[in-house]
């Protein structure tokens, strides 16, 4: 166990707190920076989606994680930073230009979403903020001039200043990176300053917090267009990844799997936006292998403990065809966030924390430490 | 020139007067306390100060200045903190984080400025962190700094919101039954920092309180209420031989 003798409050102010942090971290950085030299490209590319998702991650930890305030609407965010992007950048617009301007220009838009979102709160709120995104769904499709509705939109291979950025090769990777750690340090900054702090009061106590002298609806608002601006970043960056948009890329699925990202990564720290979206972008593959892979594997199995080859080869389709069958990704969806909310409220880096306060205290850790009881419930009047 | 005023305030949920045309004044340096029987509207007059609620009719004066028309978020720049019958602290933060909360009403650095930490924002939060720590001390809290609010102790917390409050430098605290759930023990210690607060800090208390030993113990004047009307206001002596009260209270 590390114990750490404070003599000065930089030290509670720091981000990477003792030298513990600057291992680990610079570890982790260190890793990261040389993956692309050493991975094949179809785990790039989804190292590459995993660090677009985990930065939406990062803006709903923003807003849903510290603010409390639900959203449902953040695939509209994403489309609207895709979309701005690939339409300035038909419009010549070169892309440090536009990068910054999709980030104003959904912030403005998440700012707007916010003034209704001063006077909802729970269910109310999300209901909110699915309307919103289908609005903006409807409008990319209507708006045919600039989007070119339904047939969607090709967007050019980025151009960084003269030097082409292909979206498979490690220029486009670093640049998700270093996007996902600046929209993390920002985090960090937000959350040890007072508009962190203020967040964290909205999501606790509104009454209390106004009585504090926390401006609820600048608050919210603000919350709002940093959590939008953020997910307009990803929005273009997600734009080149796919090299062609279209309105039903970014439908309520999407807004859903965004939500997943920070309920099953944990929805209290940034380091659960990231575990969150590792995990999503590795629903696909699984899929993937549950319609190929496992029923081929299940029927030599099978097969091989005494069952007729033409029993076997009908077990294999039926498990393919339930592995293929429509929706099922949804279900898995739904089936997986019902676990988490019920055995692992805290997420996967809840689940980490505890494993590794297992390791500190190892042969003292008692069973007892994170057992779930009902406490005090705090009085609604004033809301 | 009064420190602070309420003047014939009244408030009404529909039928029902919570509140009915109520005054009294309240002298710098004064530990002031509303007595009166469950839904006297006790309560009701603490959110009305902290402009939670807005008057039917009449008005709030502080240090000369009409806070009737002001924002519920302004309240706490102006000096005036409470705290809340029922515990508000922001539960999943750390003791720390809460008491700096109670310094958001002098937080002056933009939001610009806290997303890059600028060296302002730096220094800032160190003087806000300097402040938090003389409440700190003042209140004996050394031991919870880091602790999550969620797994303290009810009379901890107690403390701790009082803390929150002082945190914003307030002339004027409110605070809503401090002693509701504390042990004897916890009471005592409570009653002398109330005592203090008013002695060292120079703070003016405003407070809503059942147990009468506190009461006597601490206050200089108290105001007796019931169904929202004044029965009689005084020494604590004075107000608990009133006839009113006698009546309210057991019932003639």
């Amino acid at each position: 166990m590390r114990f750490i003798f404070k003599t000065d409050y930089d030290q509670d102010i720091r981000i990477l707190k003792h030298s513990g942090y600057w291992w680990s971290y610079g570890i982790l950085l260190a890793v990261l920076i040389a993956l692309p030299f050493f991975v094949g490209s179809y785990l790039q590319s989804q190292v590459v989606f995993v660090l677009i998702y985990a930065i939406v991650g990062v803006a709903l930890m923003i807003l849903t994680g510290f603010t409390g305030q639900a959203s449902l609407g953040h695939a509209a965010f994403l489309a609207i930073g895709a979309y701005t992007a690939g339409y300035l950048q038909s419009l010549g617009v070169p892309f440090i230009v536009y990068f910054p301007a999709a980030a104003i220009l959904t912030g403005i838009v998440g700012a707007m979403v916010g003034f209704p979102a001063l006077r909802l709160t729970g269910i109310y709120l999300v209901i909110a903020t699915i309307a919103f995104a289908f609005i903006v769904e409807e409008i990319l499709a209507r708006w045919e001039s600039v989007t070119h509705g339904n047939e969607g939109m090709r967007v050019r291979t980025l151009d960084l200043v003269g030097l082409p950025v292909p979206r498979d090769g490690e220029i486009f990777y670093f640049l998700c990176l270093l996007t996902l750690v600046g929209s993390i340090v920002l985090a960090l900054n937000l959350l040890r300053s007072p508009t962190g702090r203020a967040f964290i009061a909205i999501r606790d106590s509104e009454t209390a917090g106004k009585s504090m002298g926390i401006d609820l609806a600048a608050y919210k608002v603000k919350s709002f267009a940093i959590s939008a601006a953020i997910t307009g970043l990803a929005g273009v960056l997600f734009a080149h990844k796919m090299t062609f948009i279209s309105p039903e890329m970014f439908t309520l699925l999407l807004s859903i799997e965004f939500i997943m990202v920070i309920i099953i990564g944990g929805a209290f720290g940034v380091h659960g936006a990231v575990f969150g979206a590792i995990f999503i972008v590795m629903v696909d593959p699984f899929l993937t292998a549950l319609k190929d892979d496992v029923p081929v594997l299940a029927a030599s199995v099978a097969s091989s403990f005494g069952m007729a080859s033409d029993a076997a080869s009908k077990l294999r389709d039926t498990m393919s065809s339930i592995g293929s069958a429509a929706g099922l990704k949804g279900a898995i969806y739904g089936l997986i966030i019902m676990m988490f909310i019920l055995f692992e409220p805290y997420g996967l880096y809840g689940r980490w924390l505890k494993v590794k306060l297992f390791f500190q205290l190892f042969p003292l850790y008692k069973k007892a430490t994170f057992k779930r009881q009902k406490t005090y419930v705090k009085s609604e009047r004033n809301r | 020139m009064n420190f602070f005023t309420v003047d014939s305030i009244s408030l009404q949920f529909g039928g029902l007067k919570a509140v009915d045309s109520v005054s009294f004044s309240v002298a710098k340096g004064e530990i002031f306390t509303i007595i009166g029987p469950n839904g006297a509207g006790k309560t009701s007059i603490f959110n009305l100060i902290s402009r939670l609620y807005n008057p039917t009719s009449g008005k709030l004066f502080f240090e000369g200045r009409d806070i009737t028309e002001v924002p519920p978020h302004q309240i706490a720049k102006l000096g005036i903190a409470r705290t809340f019958q029922n515990i508000e602290l922001f539960e999943n933060a750390t003791m720390l984080a809460n008491l700096l909360v109670g310094r958001h009403c002098h937080a002056t650095t933009q939001l610009w400025q806290e997303m890059l930490f600028l060296p302002s924002v730096r220094r800032a939060e160190k003087e806000h962190r300097h402040k938090v720590e003389e409440v700190i001390e003042f209140l004996d809290l050394q031991a919870y700094r880091e602790k999550l609010i969620a797994g303290l102790p009810y009379g901890v917390r107690k403390v701790i919101e009082v803390a929150r409050a002082l945190c914003s430098e307030p002339k004027l605290i409110l605070l809503d039954e401090p002693s509701s759930g504390l042990n004897v023990e916890e009471t005592d210690d409570m009653s002398f920092w109330i005592r203090d607060i008013r002695s060292e800090l120079g703070i003016t208390v405003l407070m809503v309180e059942h147990d009468m030993s506190l009461v006597n113990r601490v206050s200089d004047r108290v105001l007796a209420l019931n169904y929202g009307k004044v029965l009689a206001t005084g020494t604590p002596a004075e107000v608990q031989a009133h006839p009113d009260v006698i009546a309210a209270y057991l019932g003639a």
